[in-house]
């Protein structure tokens, strides 16, 4: 996608407006601008078209791993704007390092949908997307982009896949006819008190809890119950994982026969022949993510590469390779028989299969949540 | 008529000391000072907070005794983890000192060879040692010595484990420098006047080598106690240390002020120490042990 001078115009002030650049900076980058539009000189074209390269930051491993093959690889070879990449194990990490860092310095993020999208709001971080510019978004799911647009009528991130976080069990130790009787329950179970994992993360333990309490996740009425029933888990707990890789290490090595865990995760460890089952209890824990565009960002360069990853085909490709269900309507995007077999996947386009999170209600809990469940995961 | 300068000429001292000077004071003074600012900001919510200034954060740490407790245990599995390195690396020192092995220096660049690997893989590889499926587990398994796998990993034991691997080295190195400053002639003048080794070991060279192995307790005990990859990466969440608690309060929680807060804490308590600590030992004798 090309900028003509007047849209880079009209960008600058954005920046300016939004904080971004320096009055000098901004009046600066103007003149050079207007100079460009009444002088046309080839160098000058060059200098203002700097935008190289865009950054983004993701969950690394095998997710990352197919979003590098199948949508950053062909979009560099399109564009020759390459897409220089981290990684983070936890969100809250690289919230701290956007924070830290200059706007522009970090660009997209493959976020944890609308529970973070809030921080990121919150903290001013977000850029506002042209959804003209991104017109794939068309193909994606409503249900999926609803709650962002709740949030923020105008968006600064485009849902991209979503999974859930069920049961994942140890097959050479567990059953699937007794991990289905029990569900949720395994992670309770004294059975296997010092083989239970589980994600180091409060809105998945407190999940969970709920679950166990028969409690509505979305409406907590007892937190007692909840909070009592954490400390159970995490003392029949061996180790709580911090990041997808650590997962599947903890499970292929057999430390661990039990423990929630990311649909998509148990999917590439059972591709690479580990005995792993996996199940959804009811209620399970559904989320989303989301490509979110943060403050500063190039924001032509990162719109056309969203527009790019949401491409039907590159779409598919990525889900098929990380293993989640992509943002795509299956009403209205054909999608493959290994993706409609994949944990999670909703083939009406509803998603009323799935339960996720109240992002209001989570939110104005999670300041107050996050710091008990961090001191119970301590062993207060 | 202006004053010429001379070799030692303070205005020349004050000129080289100049850019470590700026360094300490932009790189370090500057930078704790933003901290102990930030500890008197108003948390908001996750990620956000205001300059408005309050005490809220040091009245939440006084007053609230899972703090306390935190810093107690992080002070106890640092006193045990440079206590063990204190008595492990005083034979491994001693004998490299004592050794007539003509190519010492080999010993010596085994010493500094896990530095030229990474931290962070050096702590994971315990993973595969101590593991369920690690190497200890899986010989004694196969020899039939047990059953069951042992629970090695992910405890406080574990924890300690990899800090005495990566601290050892500072013990050695710091207890074989000071064993090298020793006159051997006065082991040799013990001996002549009727000492037995062990005697002349421990009249003599003993403490004269108490130097470096002071300096190495308060360098292993600070590491120790400061320390945040090895408890996250081998112990389980009751092994946190007070570093963990600053991560998860920065990080997880997204509370600057709280976490800086805990910060000034454990800077000023290892700080403390470690001038308390000097003061008692004697500041000559630590620098003497750290220097040689």
């Amino acid at each position: 996608m090309k900028l003509s001078n007047g849209k880079r115009l009209e960008r600058l002030h954005d920046r300016y407006q939004n904080g971004d650049l320096s009055r000098r900076t901004f009046l600066t980058l103007t003149a050079a601008a207007a100079a460009a539009v009444g002088l046309d000189m080839p160098w000058m074209r060059q200098a203002l078209a700097a935008v190289e390269e865009v950054r983004f930051d993701g969950w690394g491993g095998t997710v990352q791993d197919a979003i590098d093959k199948y949508a950053f690889k062909p979009y560099t070879a399109k564009t020759k704007i390459k897409v220089v990449q981290g990684t983070f194990g936890d969100e809250d990490e690289i919230i701290t390092k956007i924070k830290t860092a200059k706007p522009g310095d970090y660009q997209v993020i493959h976020s944890s949908g609308v529970n973070y999208y809030i921080k990121y709001v919150n903290g001013g971080l977000t850029s506002e997307i042209n959804e003209a510019n991104i017109p794939n978004m068309a193909n994606v799911l409503q249900p999926m982009i609803d709650p962002f647009r709740k949030l923020t009528p105008k968006l600064s991130a485009v849902p991209y896949d979503y999974g859930t976080t069920g049961i994942a069990y140890n097959t050479k130790v567990i059953s699937p006819e007794e991990a289905k009787e029990k569900g949720a329950g395994l992670l309770l179970d004294k059975k296997y008190a010092g083989k239970v994992g589980g994600y180091q993360d409060m809105t998945t333990r407190v999940w969970y809890a709920a679950l166990a309490t028969g409690q509505d996740p979305n409406n907590l009425k007892d937190m007692d119950a909840i909070w009592a029933k954490v400390r159970e888990t995490r003392d029949l707990a061996k180790k709580f994982w911090s990041s997808g890789a650590e997962l599947m290490d903890l499970l292929s090595k057999g430390e661990i026969v039990v423990t929630d865990a990311w649909s998509g995760r148990v999917a590439a460890l059972q591709d690479q022949g580990h005995p792993i089952g996996y199940l959804d209890p009811a209620g399970s824990y559904a989320w989303m993510e989301d490509m979110l565009i943060l403050k500063g960002s190039p924001m032509a360069e990162c719109e056309e590469l969203i527009n790019f990853m949401l491409d039907p085909a590159t779409s598919i490709a990525v889900a098929e390779g990380q293993s989640y269900p992509p943002s795509l309507d299956p009403t209205k995007v054909k999608l493959t028989e290994k993706i409609e077999k994949l944990p999670a996947f909703d083939k009406t386009g509803t998603m009323k299969s799935l339960t996720f999170a109240d992002p209001i209600y989570w939110a104005t809990n999670e300041d107050a949540w996050t710091k008990q469940w961090n001191r119970i995961s301590k062993g207060a | 008529m202006k004053r010429r300068w001379t070799l030692y000429d303070p205005r020349l001292a004050w000129l080289l000391v100049a850019p470590v000077l700026l360094l300490l004071i932009f790189f370090l003074v500057l930078p704790i000072a933003v901290m102990a600012a930030y500890t008197f900001f108003t948390f908001v919510t996750a990620g956000v907070e205001t300059s408005a200034l309050t005490t809220a954060n040091w009245h939440e740490f006084l007053t609230d005794s899972y703090y306390a407790g935190f810093l107690l245990k992080t002070l106890r599995v640092g006193a045990i983890t440079a206590l063990l390195c204190g008595v492990l690396g005083y034979f491994p020192a001693y004998f490299i000192w004592a050794t007539t092995f003509k190519h010492k220096w080999v010993l010596l660049l085994l010493l500094i060879v896990p530095f030229w690997i990474s931290f962070t893989i050096r702590t994971f590889s315990w993973i595969n040692i101590l593991g369920e499926q690690g190497v200890i587990n899986v010989a004694l398994l196969k020899m039939g010595i047990i059953s069951e796998p042992l629970p090695m990993l992910y405890n406080e034991g574990a924890v300690i484990l990899g800090m005495l691997h990566f601290l050892l080295p500072y013990m050695i190195l710091n207890v074989y420098v000071s064993l090298e400053g020793i006159d051997r002639t006065l082991i040799s003048a013990a001996r002549s006047m009727g000492c037995t080794s062990a005697q002349a070991f421990r009249e003599v060279t003993l403490p004269l080598s108490l130097p470096g192995l002071a300096a190495g307790l308060l360098l292993c005990f600070v590491l120790a106690a400061g320390s945040y990859v090895t408890p996250q990466l081998l112990g389980s969440g009751r092994d946190a240390l007070f570093g963990n608690l600053i991560y998860d309060t920065i990080m997880g929680e997204l509370n600057w002020p709280m976490g800086a807060t805990l910060s000034i804490v454990l800077f000023l308590v290892l700080g403390s120490f470690a001038a308390i600590y000097t003061r008692f030992m004697g500041m000559s004798q630590i620098v003497k042990g750290l220097g040689g």
